[in-house]
């Protein structure tokens, strides 16, 4: 069987997996749909949290960063998994024992307010919405690159499945299709990441075939590279570029964002106790980590076989995987020594991403660049999300690893899809129309909204990915940081503070929403040209300013909160009542 | 349950949260970006052990973590009579 053939396979087997798996969990009541009925086992809940957490960025773009940034990668390995740690600690087992069904749930309950529960809705939407467009741009690019289809029609077919599976079952659907979709990425993840570290090293366990060594060289795989991009004008690999206070800023803002990310949190919601939530948050960065700790090693391997292969190759006898991504627009090289060959070196090849000449080759067969060349010596342009879509490629690797990649990158753009899909029409349903526009609806009715929010919620997200908006990537950090500026503080403080009141926990999420979205909006869209070190508050960049957000919001809210009324006293109760364990209404079991 | 009580389980759960948070910091924030250059002279398994534990070493330490607590936790709980 051809690439094609095995490509379809994998990707039809999956797919009708999870139709099946739709079908099988059909709901009848708001309580299934939004939290599956409370009766996930905990281990469950963790691999479907992981399939949840882990998106397209982190399947197909981590691993790619990680191998071109190096040391400076570590901020998305720290930031991504230490956010469990938070999440464990501070919020899940608390928000579990309240017992709702969102997160502008507790926010409304706990700050006595409809207000509150209006801003906690708008940060979710805003928050939801960015990243679900990513996931679906992830769909359109695996499509169009392993089946050769076009980007809408991909972007049409995941909508239908996500469409099938969300709407049908809700939350009890996409449960278990995301302990399927988890099972299937880690699977895709590993078993290329296992073959290459036996290739470059010849130990089959890529944790430790990082530090093993290159074989016959002597010298282990970061020395290599370390050695290498030295050579070719970059930093060592082990050695950052960014400014520690960056690094700390954007690690912090990264984990903070990940624990106040709303379809994270809600999948605690889901587990039958407050020592379920607990030990399902460690049972879901078990999963986050067997990729997560794989990825590092991966991204290594990938830069080293990078270099050997493409580096002073003559662009004629360039591999076939080369000319695949350069026709579809992510590698781009320009001959500007007229020697024939690919130069490999640090510093931009050109202005900008590549633009082609339509339907013209230069003198050895490659596209047309026509963007402004730079003074730099390096003449090849590669985007960084094509690393672990080439990898079985470039480490020659037999085609059903291809086909498993393929399904492994879909499962994982799915899976979280259609849980951002998922808080996004229950905060609609539940929190806009049930709780405040019309609380006299009947369950079934409401059920119907959630499920009509669900169909329109990934329309838009369809269209988004059809139509990506030019600022995607910049987004992702909006979303963290967001997460981290309005969501989390307002939890934080909710739980562990007594005296935090409505007022001060309205002005403290409006103003770190306010601070990050105004911080990213001008640096990253007006005036780019700014975006540079010296301009930044305190040198920290716009990925990291959730952190700054996040302290404001505090010193905002702490600050409004001694100058308005105390909490009144049914919310005293509420706060004893998250406090302990017990008393936490059991769940069905399924 | 008496406040008393209440006020001992929750003293004996922060007590344990900051302990931990501690440690969650020097792994991470600590030991893989503000003292990563004076690790770095050191190695383990063939990698620098700033760089190490920014890109491994933190992550397994976040997973003890997270499972000593449920299991501390769960002794807590039982001891005040507040387990679910």
């Amino acid at each position: 069987m051809d690439v094609q053939t095995l490509t379809y396979l994998f990707v039809g087997v999956s797919f009708a997996l999870y139709i099946g798996i739709a079908i099988w969990s059909k709901v009848g009541s708001t309580r299934e749909f939004y939290i599956a009925g409370g009766g996930v086992h905990p281990v469950v809940n963790g691999m479907a949290t992981a399939a949840d957490w882990m998106s397209a960025a982190s399947f197909i773009s981590m691993t790619g960063l990680i191998a071109f940034l190096g040391y400076d990668g570590s901020v998305y390995l720290m930031g991504w998994t230490g956010g469990y740690v938070l999440l464990a600690l501070l919020l899940a087992p608390y928000l579990r024992k309240f017992g709702k069904f969102t997160v502008p749930d507790f926010i409304g309950d706990r700050y006595y307010s409809k207000s509150a529960r209006l801003v906690a809705i708008l940060c979710l939407i805003i928050i939801s919405f960015t990243y679900v467009a990513g996931q679906m741009r992830g769909v359109g690019i695996v499509f169009s690159r392993f089946l050769e289809i076009e980007i809408e029609m991909g972007v049409l077919t995941g909508m239908a499945i996500v469409f099938m599976y969300a709407v049908l079952g809700g939350m009890k659907g996409i449960t278990y299709t995301q302990v399927a979709q988890y099972c299937v990425l880690i699977f895709a993840y590993t078993v290329p990441a296992i073959f290459i570290s036996m290739l470059v090293t010849g130990n089959p366990v890529p944790q430790l075939g990082l530090g093993s060594e290159v074989a016959d060289t002597g010298k282990t795989v970061l020395e290599t590279l370390d050695t290498v991009l030295v050579d070719l004008g970059f930093n060592a690999y082990t050695e950052g570029t960014k400014s520690t206070i960056d690094i700390f800023a954007i690690t912090a803002a990264l984990m903070v964002g990940t624990a106040g990310l709303p379809h994270v949190i809600v999948r605690f919601f889901t587990v039958p106790k407050v020592s379920d939530a607990r030990v399902s948050a460690g049972w879901a960065l078990v999963f986050i980590a067997l990729l997560y700790t794989t990825a590092p090693a991966v991204g290594a391997f990938a830069r080293i076989n990078f270099i050997n292969e493409v580096n002073e190759t003559s662009y004629a006898e360039t591999p076939a995987w080369f000319k695949n991504w350069e026709n579809l627009g992510l590698i781009g090289w320009a001959d500007k020594n007229g020697d024939g060959k690919v130069q490999y070196r640090a510093g931009a090849p050109f202005e900008g991403t590549p633009s082609f000449e339509e339907d013209k080759r230069g003198p050895h067969g490659e596209r047309v660049v026509v963007n402004t060349a730079t003074p730099s010596a390096n003449e090849v342009y590669v985007d960084r999300d094509i690393m672990v879509l080439a990898n079985p490629e470039i480490a020659k690797l037999p085609d059903w690893v291809f086909a498993l990649v393929a399904a492994g990158s879909l499962a994982a753009a799915l899976s979280t899809a259609a849980g951002l899909l998922l808080v996004i029409s229950s905060s609609v349903s539940h929190d806009l129309f049930k709780m405040t526009l019309m609380p006299e609806i009947t369950d079934k009715q409401e059920l119907l909204y959630a499920r009509l929010a669900a169909a329109i919620a990934i329309g838009v997200a369809g269209y988004l990915g059809i139509n990506p908006p030019g600022f995607v990537a910049e987004v992702v950090a909006l979303a963290f940081g967001l997460a981290a500026a309005s969501l989390f503080p307002a939890i934080l403080m909710g739980i562990f503070s007594r005296k935090m009141n409505r007022e001060g926990a309205i002005a403290g999420m409006i103003s770190g929403l306010f601070f990050t979205v105004g911080y990213i909006t001008y640096f990253k869209f007006m005036n780019p040209d700014l975006n540079t070190a010296a301009n930044w508050f305190f040198g920290i960049s716009p990925e990291g300013i959730g952190t700054l957000g996040m302290v404001v919001n505090f010193i905002v809210a702490y600050g409004v909160m001694k100058l308005t009324k105390s909490p009144p006293q049914e919310v005293g109760e509420l706060i004893e009542s998250i406090r302990i364990p017990s008393g936490a209404g059991a769940g069905h079991h399924h | 349950m008496g406040t008393e009580n209440k006020d001992g389980y929750w003293k004996a759960n922060i007590s344990l949260l900051l302990k931990l948070l501690v440690i969650w910091f020097v792994v991470s924030f600590g030991a893989g970006i503000l003292f990563v250059d004076f690790l770095n002279q050191f190695e383990v398994l063939g990698v620098k052990l700033g760089f190490w534990f920014a890109q491994q070493g933190s992550i397994y330490v976040f997973v003890g973590l997270i499972f000593y607590y449920t299991r501390r936790m769960r002794k807590i709980d039982e001891e005040h009579g507040v387990e679910d």
